[in-house]
């Protein structure tokens, strides 16, 4: 059973809406403030990758009431963009190819406790994280 | 959401009321490096304990403030960092480098009165 909100993500205003929606949803789901602080925070570079790289995209946070599994939430963050050529430089710290810190998607993987992240040069870019309730 | 400036003598606060795009955060910028300039301030203060987060772009902007401030000779004190973002942003691997940091306002006024190369 899961309980979703998704968050339509095409300008700076949006990365806020984004991450504010996150914090919300993972105190609702019993995360200290600081944990889901670390949430909003991933969620900010997540959605700023999506206006930053393929102007528009999605954020959905969704809440996992795992009747047998772990309880937690998930995010994904998911665009039809120009995708990313070498997901393996792009998970290196250090590297941005928009003349940013580049560490968003390496800081993220730190943020939270699952990743995964499906990219197709052309057709787009999805990154899916996981926080679990502890 | 615009965040106001206040003068105070040599020193300019800024204090950040809310969650701030990124639009917002540079519009922060010009505006603060504008003020410094037209005041002939030695010390900026930008109070950030209403920020629900500190990203890479938030701290890139941070960085970026104080160092154009630093061009023009005067100080940046960066007050109010709250415990849960200062963890968020360690685990992300952002960091403000060299910007002097202080507890609260009151605290970066004391930093920028010992660090202040002007007489007041």
């Amino acid at each position: 059973m899961a309980e979703e909100v998704q968050i339509l993500v095409t300008c700076d205003k949006d990365v806020v809406t984004a991450r504010q929606q996150g914090r919300a949803t993972a105190l609702a789901a019993g995360f200290s403030n600081s944990e889901a602080t670390l949430v909003a925070t991933a969620i900010s570079e997540l959605a700023r990758n999506i206006v930053s790289y393929a102007n528009r995209g999605t954020v959905t946070v969704a809440r996992l009431n795992g009747h047998k599994g772990a309880a937690g939430l998930k995010i994904v963050a998911s665009d039809a963009g120009p995708g990313i050529a070498d997901v393996a430089q792009a998970l290196r710290d250090g590297y941005s190819s928009s003349g940013g810190l580049g560490l968003g998607l390496p800081g993220v993987r730190r943020l939270m406790d699952d990743f995964d992240i499906a990219s197709v040069p052309g057709s787009g870019t999805t990154v899916t994280v996981t926080k679990w309730l502890k | 959401m615009q965040v106001p400036i206040l003068k105070q003598g040599n020193v300019l606060i800024a204090t950040i009321q809310a969650a701030l795009t990124d639009a917002d955060l540079l519009e922060l910028r010009s505006g603060l490096v504008q003020q410094v300039v037209r005041y002939r301030s030695s010390g900026v203060i930008v109070d950030v304990t209403a920020m629900d987060v500190m990203d890479s772009f938030a701290s890139r902007t941070l960085l970026e403030i104080s160092r154009m401030i630093r061009l023009r000779g005067a100080d940046t004190v960066i007050v109010g960092i709250q415990p849960e973002v200062a963890f968020a942003m360690v685990q992300l691997g952002v960091t403000l480098e060299d910007i002097p940091t202080a507890l609260d306002l009151e605290e970066g006024l004391a930093y920028l009165q010992q660090t202040s190369r002007s007489i007041n």
